[in-house]
C-alpha cells in the first residue's frame, strides 16, 4: 500500500503544471484541460488500485504507512503518514470519482474563463490537501489538509475576485472557519495532553482506558472537535459562510460545497466515533445541532429566488441530517449519507451550472443585463434543456427520498437510526420529528426549484430562447453518470428490509467496532420499520407534490418586476436576518473592539506611545539629566573630579 | 629628618594648587597650579624616600620628565587657543557643554 502516495503525487503534479501554465502560458488551454482532469482520472485509478486490493482481504486494523518523521519534538513524534482503511477509502473513492466528474464538467463550463489554469490549478490543489485530510494518520496531518482545503475553498470562492462581492465571500468563508478551527485546535492539545499522541491509532486504541467514559475530559474534547466540524462543515452556528461561499464558480460549489469539503467533520466524527461515543452528550448535542440545522436550513431554502443559494441552503441542511446520523451513533448510515448526497448535490449543483451557463450565453447574446441565477427568470426550461431537465429530475427525487432512489436509503437509515436511539434518550425521538419534517420542507423546496425552473412559462424573452440550449457534451457527460449514481447509489447499502446486505454498513465495521463497544443501535424491524419507511415516503411524497403544484399554479413575474416579500415570506427570504443579527451581535463589536481597543488602544497607545516613543523619550530624558553634568566649565570638573578623589580614598584608607 | 614638616608643606603646596585650578579662570594660571601640585607631590616623595629608599626619588624623576612633556603640550595647546580666540579665559571654553 505504499503507492497510494501516487494518488496525493499525481494532483500535486496537475497543480504545479497548472500553476506554472496560469503564470507564463496563460493561453495553453488545451494542456490544461488534458492535465487538470487527467491527473484526477489518475488518481482516481489508483484509489481503484487500493479499493481491490483491500476488498480481496479487509484488513481488521488500518493498514499506516509512515512516510517520513514529520515533526519530531521531544516526546511527541509525529509522521508524516497515511491511514489505509475502509473509511478513508470510502472518502477517496468520492472525493477522485465525484472530483474526476466535476473537473471534467469544469473543462466546458470553464474554458472561456481568461483564468482558466489558474481554475484548475486550485482545484487540483484542493483535492490534494482533501486527500491528505482523509489519508492523514494524525489529527495533526488532518488539519493540514484541513486547513488547505480551507485555503483552497477561500481561493475557489474569490475566483472572481475583481467582484468586491466574491472576494468579501470568501474572506467569510475564511474568518467564519477559523472560529472552528480553534475548537479543532483546542481538542488537540487536550487530546495531547490526555494521550501524548495525536495518532489516530494510538489515540483511538487508548481511549477507553485513559479517559472516563461520560467523563469531563471526553466530552470536552469531542464538543471542541465538534465546534471545528460546525465550522468546515457548515452547521449552526457556523453555517453562515456556506451560503456566500456560492459567489465561486458552479462546479467549486458541487466540489468543495457540496460534495467533499464541506463533508470533512461528518468523516471526522466518523473517524473518531469512539470519543463520540464515550460521550452521550456530546453526541446528543451533535444529533440536536444536525437536527435543528437540517430544519433551520431547509425552511430558509424555501424562499430563495437564486437556484444557487437554494441548493446552498439544501446542502446545510443535508449536512444537518449527516450529523444527525453521526450524532446518533449511526456512523456508517452518516457516511452512507455523505456518498450519497455527494452524487445527487454535486449533480444538482452541476446541473444548476448547466442552467446557469444557458442562461447566461442567452442573456449575453441579448445583451440583457438580468440575473442568470434568479429562477423567477427562468421557467419552462425542459423544452430546450431536455437532459439538464431529466438528471436534476433524478436527483430531486433522490434528495427527496423518493423510493428505491439513493437518498430513500440513506435517508430513511439516519431517520430509522435516531428513532431507534430514543428508546434510550427519549429527545432523539425529538430529533427525528426535526428530520421528518425537514424532509417534508426538502421535497417542498426542491419540487419548487424544478417547478420554477423547467416547468410552466418561459420568462424569457424571444430572442432569448433561440439561445437556451443544453451544455457540450463535456458538461452533459458527467451529469449523465451523476444521475445514474444518484439513481442506483443507494445499492452500496441496501437495507435488509428489501433483501440488501447492508453493504457499506459491514464494510465499515472494523472502523466502527470500538464505538460498537459502547451502544449498540436497535434498530426497528417488523411493523415499526414499515411504518417508519412508509412515513418517511408519504412525507417525501406529499412535499413533493405540494411545492410542485404550489409553484407552478402561481403566477411568477420575472425578477425585474417582482414586488418584494411582506410579513413571514421577507423573513425568510432574508434568512431569518441571522446575517445581520451576527453583524450587530459579532462583527460590529469585533470591529469596535479592534478599532478602538486593540488599534487605538493596544497598538496605539500601548505599543507605538509607551513601549516604542515611550522607551525614546525615556532615554531622551535620562539623557537630558546626565547632560547637566556636561557644563563645559573645566573648574566644575575639576570639583567633580576632587569629590572622586577624595572619595576614593577614603574608602581605601579609611 | 624633617619629615613632619616636609609634609605639612608638601600638603600646603597641594592644596594651594588644588584651590588655584578650582578658583582661577586664567589657563597659564591653572597651568601653573596643576604644576604646583606635582611638585607638592614631589617633595613628598622625597621626604618619604627617606624612609622607604630610592624608588620615591626615581619616581620624582619620572613625575618630572612627565610634568615637562605635559608643559610642552599643555604650553602648545593654551597657545593654539589664544590664537584662535584671543583669549586663555577658560570661563569662555565650554564647546563639551551638554
Amino acid at each position: 500500500m505504499h503507492w497510494i502516495w501516487l494518488a496525493v503525487a499525481l494532483p500535486v503534479a496537475g497543480f504545479l503544471i497548472n500553476g506554472a501554465l496560469s503564470i507564463w502560458r496563460p493561453r495553453a488551454t488545451t494542456a490544461v484541460s488534458v492535465v487538470g482532469p487527467a491527473v484526477l482520472i489518475g488518481a482516481f485509478v489508483v484509489v481503484l488500485a487500493a479499493f481491490f486490493q483491500l476488498l480481496g482481504a479487509p484488513p481488521e486494523h488500518p493498514i499506516i504507512v509512515n512516510y517520513w518523521s514529520w515533526i519530531p519534538v521531544g516526546d511527541l513524534q509525529i509522521n508524516f503518514g497515511f491511514q489505509i482503511d475502509q473509511l478513508s477509502l470510502v472518502m477517496l473513492l468520492v472525493i477522485t470519482g465525484v472530483g474526476s466528474l466535476i473537473h471534467l464538467y469544469s473543462v466546458g463550463y470553464m474554458k472561456a474563463d481568461p483564468g482558466y489554469a489558474r481554475y484548475f490549478s486550485y482545484l487540483n490543489l484542493f483535492v490534494v490537501f482533501m486527500l491528505i485530510l482523509v489519508l492523514g494518520s494524525s489529527f495533526t496531518l488532518l488539519f493540514v489538509g484541513w486547513e488547505g482545503v480551507g485555503l483552497c475553498s477561500y481561493l475557489l470562492i474569490g475566483f472572481w475576485f475583481t467582484d468586491k462581492v466574491n472576494a468579501d465571500a470568501g474572506k467569510k468563508a475564511f474568518l467564519v472557519n477559523r472560529i472552528g478551527d480553534c475548537g479543532f485546535l483546542i481538542a488537540m492539545f487536550m487530546i495531547w495532553r490526555a494521550f501524548g499522541s495525536l495518532d489516530f491509532a494510538t489515540v483511538l486504541q487508548r481511549a477507553p482506558g485513559v479517559l472516563g467514559v461520560a467523563g469531563p475530559a471526553v466530552t470536552a474534547i469531542t464538543l471542541f472537535l465538534f465546534l471545528g466540524c460546525t465550522g468546515k462543515s457548515a452547521q449552526i452556528p457556523l453555517y453562515v459562510w456556506l451560503p456566500d461561499a456560492m459567489a465561486g464558480p458552479t462546479p467549486v460549489s458541487a466540489l468543495i460545497h457540496a460534495a467533499t469539503m464541506v463533508t470533512a467533520g461528518v468523516y471526522l466524527i466518523a473517524r473518531t466515533n469512539v470519543l463520540f461515543a464515550m460521550a452521550p452528550i456530546s453526541s446528543m448535542i451533535v444529533a440536536g445541532i444536525g437536527a435543528l440545522t437540517a430544519l433551520f436550513a431547509a425552511t430558509i431554502g424555501l424562499k430563495q429566488y437564486d437556484i444557487k443559494k437554494v441548493l446552498a441552503y439544501s446542502t446545510v441542511s443535508q449536512l444537518g441530517y449527516m450529523f444527525l446520523g453521526v450524532g446518533t451513533g449511526a456512523y456508517a448510515a452518516g457516511v452512507f449519507h455523505l456518498v450519497t448526497h455527494a452524487f445527487f448535490k454535486a449533480l444538482l449543483f452541476l446541473g444548476a451550472g448547466s442552467v446557469i451557463h444557458a442562461m447566461h450565453e442567452a442573456y449575453h447574446a441579448s445583451h440583457s443585463h438580468e440575473d442568470a441565477q434568479d429562477m423567477r427568470n427562468m421557467g419552462g426550461l425542459r423544452h430546450y434543456l431536455p437532459v439538464t431537465w431529466v438528471v436534476m429530475w433524478v436527483a430531486t427525487l433522490a434528495i427527496s427520498g423518493f423510493p428505491l432512489f439513493s437518498g430513500f436509503f440513506s435517508k430513511d437509515e439516519i431517520l430509522g437510526a435516531s428513532f431507534a436511539r430514543g428508546a434510550q434518550f427519549p429527545i432523539y425521538y425529538l430529533f427525528y420529528a426535526m428530520g421528518l419534517i425537514a424532509a417534508l420542507i426538502t421535497a417542498y423546496y426542491m419540487a419548487r426549484l424544478m417547478a420554477m425552473t423547467f416547468h410552466g412559462e418561459t420568462r424569457t424573452s424571444e430572442t432569448e430562447r433561440s439561445h437556451l440550449h443544453d451544455a457540450p457534451l463535456t458538461m452533459t457527460g458527467p451529469l449523465v453518470v451523476l444521475a445514474f449514481l444518484s439513481l442506483v447509489g443507494g445499492v452500496i447499502n441496501l437495507p435488509a428490509f428489501i433483501g440488501g446486505g447492508a453493504g457499506l454498513e459491514h464494510w465499515l465495521e472494523p472502523v466502527t467496532a470500538p464505538a460498537a463497544e459502547f451502544f449498540r443501535l436497535q434498530v426497528a424491524e417488523g411493523a415499526t420499520e414499515w411504518l417508519l419507511i412508509g412515513a418517511a415516503v408519504v412525507i417525501g411524497l406529499l412535499g413533493l407534490v405540494w411545492g410542485y403544484l404550489a409553484t407552478v399554479r402561481r403566477q411568477i413575474v420575472p425578477a425585474r418586476e417582482a414586488q418584494p416579500d411582506v410579513g413571514l415570506a421577507s423573513l425568510v427570504f432574508h434568512k431569518y436576518y441571522i446575517d445581520e443579527i451576527y453583524d450587530a451581535l459579532v462583527v460590529r463589536p469585533l470591529v469596535w473592539l479592534s478599532r478602538v481597543v486593540l488599534w487605538r488602544g493596544v497598538d496605539q497607545g500601548l505599543i507605538d506611545g509607551v513601549a516604542v516613543n515611550g522607551s525614546a523619550r525615556l532615554s531622551r530624558g535620562l539623557g537630558w539629566v546626565g547632560s547637566r553634568l556636561q557644563s563645559g566649565q573645566v573648574g566644575f570638573y575639576v570639583i567633580l573630579f576632587m569629590i572622586g578623589a577624595l572619595w576614593i580614598l577614603r574608602v581605601v584608607v579609611g | 629628618m624633617l619629615l613632619g614638616p616636609s609634609l605639612v608643606l608638601s600638603a600646603i603646596l597641594f592644596s594651594l594648587g588644588v584651590a588655584g585650578v578650582l578658583l582661577r579662570r586664567n589657563a597659564l594660571i591653572l597651568f601653573m597650579c596643576i604644576e604646583l601640585m606635582l611638585n607638592a607631590v614631589n617633595l613628598a616623595f622625597i621626604a618619604f624616600a627617606q624612609l622607604y629608599g630610592m624608588g620615591g626619588q626615581i619616581f620624582v624623576l619620572f613625575v618630572m620628565t612627565v610634568a615637562a612633556a605635559e608643559a610642552a603640550v599643555g604650553l602648545a595647546i593654551i597657545l593654539g587657543i589664544f590664537r584662535h580666540r584671543r583669549s586663555v579665559d577658560l570661563q569662555n571654553m565650554n564647546l563639551l557643554q551638554g
